[in-house]
């Protein structure tokens, strides 16, 4: 019998695992939170949210149909880089500044410098710090607080530190995430179960969240012992760690490197915190890390099987 | 006993895709007309024909040698005459010298075929030599000349032998029912190799997807004076040679180096039940166990096939083609070798026969790197493959060195769970070879 054979090398099996099943997982993971952000901000952050996915897709659809590059909107990233602007928005924020900041956050962060993985910037961190600076107001004001239902711009960290007046939400409420502040920044224990979840099925490892996190509370513990609890649970630190800090592109790749990353955007975190300008550092210090991560993959590298030391080459 | 489970760093969990064959009993498979016999079935040099085209030869005759010390001999795995000498495809890709004999189906034994009596009577020397007479290289893929392996310079004594049991390739069984239906084999050629080896202690590594053979294997070694079955965790690589040496006795094999550097031999379970039977029967390595598997396949068995019988006279005899064959696999889905036609014969490190459907043969098509770091956690010596692999594609053999590309043992594990479908191991051998070669040319 003539047959005709495929010839390749091998493995010849691979895994079901995509890289679209791997967004899929940071969407199904961000879903809780998200319920609770509508729940807690209305329909305002359901538009916001709508905005910002619909221009990161078509914006990626766009960029790769200019630049001749295959369409790779079904693997599902831009949905993810879309989510996760919007959850870096106030909920009064206009619905332009989702559409402008995904824009952004696709175009230049992410497509001009060669697509998914090749970003230097987390796209919705990086375009993020393009809004900050280019509408500040929208930014930084317009918070609504649920418990009152009315516009405010008392977030707890900017009462910590002093910058708005007003009364410390209590710790359940910033559990469950009935405060005011950006529209994925308030349920702590539903971003938990989400990064739990992720940590679960392999998407992420344990090791940035729990050593970005784990360095937040030590610095808080030794210096701001008292509102230990608000530093870990308020601001941007969960959706931050789970969601932001473990970008694969802009986080390094060894153990080794991860642990490196983690603990130097929780020292920057504190740092901002406390001493910088803003009551918030989440979002600039995995930005800083992010920038340093080409460098940490250079130089962490893992030890070979069976070589001497320091990753020194044998010659032969 | 101890229970513990030995295991190594990295590694990945493909389907095992055993349950196809694992419980179906081996079957011997008569000769077909005509066998093609390769004049090199291992590493090392190729054998010269001991036969003319029109000589009738034995079952057992040796056909070919060599005088080099890296080689081994071959025989006639029938009775019949010699119709040609002539250039033919082997499952390693290329074409080698091979003896075209015709089969007269009785199967007369050569005469020099003799049982070598017992072991006790047996010296050292007297085994390397049965060994190197019987033709035997690691049957597990690698085909290395045995008797070399077990003649480690004398300033590199070895205290341990590893008979490796762990067939950790998916779809295989071959060794599993091995070691389920030959015990005895396996138990008398680990004792001849232990003495020839002068070691003190035998593991018998077995991964614990296989508990009925850790159990057959436990109590035909009985209370043997320092033979111990240790049961791995199923993962693969768990049967690379150097990951079972780390995972069984902790040693750690220079990159480079040999398992000898550590003082451990390790050898594939169906070499030293092959080796055994050479001691038992004294008929050298003429046949061995093939699982021939896969969707391909209308009826998946383990065939006791005589070697130089083709790829296509294996899969006739477990009732044909099921579908259009889009992958036929010599090996294992993760180190196996795709061929170009089912015409090349089986040889001694034919371990499987997998037939891959149109469907799953499919190479899958690749996207951006998304720097996920699966293949540095998969990866069980520890490289960045990713990085190894884009230094690669741009020709930068360099860059790939640096990052000690020539320490890949090219398992597939990065490019098996790459969630981009890389070609990640794909490109890490060509730069290994290249790397290789220049080092050659730099000599």
């Amino acid at each position: 019998m003539e047959i005709k054979l495929i010839g390749s090398s091998s493995p010849h099996i691979r895994s079901d695992e995509t890289t679209q099943k791997l967004m899929l997982d940071v969407i199904i993971a961000l879903t809780p939170a998200l319920a609770a952000s509508i729940y807690y901000f209305g329909f305002k952050a359901m538009v916001l949210v709508l905005a910002s996915v619909a221009s990161a897709v078509i914006t990626e659809y766009f960029c790769q149909k200019f630049m001749k590059r295959p369409i790779t909107v079904t693997d599902l990233s831009a949905v993810v880089t879309g989510i996760l602007l919007a959850f870096n928005l106030p909920a009064e924020a206009p619905w332009w500044i989702a559409v402008v900041g995904s824009a952004f956050a696709i175009g230049i962060v992410k497509q001009i410098f060669g697509g998914i993985g090749f970003n230097f910037l987390n796209p919705a961190l990086g375009a993020r710090a393009f809004l900050m600076a280019s509408w500040p107001h929208h930014l930084s004001g317009g918070f609504i607080d649920p418990a009152i239902d009315a516009v405010s711009s008392a977030t707890p960290l900017s009462i910590l530190k002093g910058a708005a007046s007003g009364q410390l939400p209590s710790l359940w409420d910033m559990l469950i995430g009935n405060i005011p502040g950006v529209i994925g920044e308030t349920s702590a224990i539903l971003l938990l179960a989400g990064g739990i979840y992720l940590i679960y099925t392999g998407t992420i490892k344990w090791i940035i969240p729990v050593f970005y996190i784990g360095t937040v509370a030590a610095i808080a513990l030794v210096f701001d012992g008292g509102n230990l609890a608000y530093h870990i649970l308020g601001g941007g630190l969960m959706l931050g760690a789970f969601f932001m800090a473990t970008d694969y592109a802009t986080s390094p790749v060894t153990d080794k490197g991860k642990v490196i990353f983690a603990v130097g955007a929780g020292i920057l975190t504190m740092f901002i915190r406390k001493l910088g300008g803003y009551p918030e550092g989440v979002s600039y210090s995995i930005l800083l890390m992010n920038i340093l991560t080409p460098m940490i993959d250079k130089y962490v590298r893992p030890r070979v099987f069976g070589v001497a030391t320091g990753g020194k080459k044998n010659e032969k | 006993m101890s229970t513990k489970l030995f295991t190594f760093k990295g590694g990945v969990h493909p389907p095992h895709s055993k349950s196809l064959t694992q419980n179906v009993p081996i079957e011997e498979i008569p000769a077909p007309n005509l066998v093609v016999i390769p004049l090199s079935q291992h590493i090392g040099a190729p054998c010269d024909p001991l036969v003319a085209v029109g000589d009738t030869v034995k079952v057992g005759q040796k056909i070919g040698d060599s005088k080099a010390f890296v080689s081994v001999p071959v025989h006639s795995s029938v009775s019949g005459t010699v119709k040609k000498i002539e250039q033919r495809p082997v499952p390693g890709g290329a074409k080698v010298n091979c003896v075209i004999i015709e089969s007269d189906g009785k199967y007369e034994v050569h005469e020099s075929v003799q049982p070598k009596g017992d072991l006790e009577d047996l010296s050292k020397e007297d085994i390397l030599s049965i060994i190197r007479e019987a033709g035997m290289a690691g049957m597990g893929g690698a085909t290395f000349p045995t008797h070399v392996k077990l003649s480690p310079p004398p300033d590199k004594p070895i205290d341990t032998l590893l008979v490796n049991g762990s067939e950790c390739e998916p779809y295989l069984t071959a060794d599993h029912r091995i070691m389920l239906e030959m015990p005895d084999l396996v138990l008398l050629g680990t004792k001849a190799i232990k003495k020839a080896l002068g070691a003190e202690k035998v593991y018998i590594c077995i991964e614990d997807n296989k508990p009925d053979a850790i159990e057959t294997l436990k109590e035909a070694a009985g209370n043997e004076e320092g033979i111990e079955v240790v049961s791995l965790k199923a993962k693969y690589p768990q049967g690379d040679e150097k990951r079972l040496i780390n995972a069984v006795t902790g040693r750690v094999v220079p990159s480079g180096g040999l398992p000898m550097e550590v003082a451990c031999v390790v050898e594939n379970v169906g070499t030293v039940a092959t080796i055994g039977n050479a001691i038992k029967t004294g008929m050298p390595c003429i046949q061995r166990v093939v699982t021939v598997t896969g969707s391909g396949v209308e009826t998946p068995k383990n065939l006791y096939v005589r070697l130089g019988t083709l790829f296509k006279d294996c899969i006739e005899m477990c009732g044909g083609y099921k579908e259009e064959p889009g992958k036929i696999i010599s090996g294992g889905p993760m180190m196996g070798i795709a061929q170009y036609t089912d015409e090349v014969p089986v040889i001694k490190g034919t371990s499987g026969i997998l037939v891959l459907n149109k469907k799953e043969a499919q190479v899958p098509e690749p996207s951006n790197c998304i720097l996920c770091g699966k293949c540095v956690d998969a990866c069980p010596v520890n490289l960045m493959p990713y990085k190894i692999s884009r230094f690669s594609l741009l020709r930068n053999f360099d860059g790939a060195d640096e990052y000690h590309a020539t320490d890949c043992i090219e398992c597939g594990a990065c490019s098996y769970v790459c969630p981009a479908k890389r070609p990640l191991k794909e490109s890490i051998s060509v730069a290994k070879k290249e790397i290789l070669t220049r080092r050659k040319k730099a000599k």
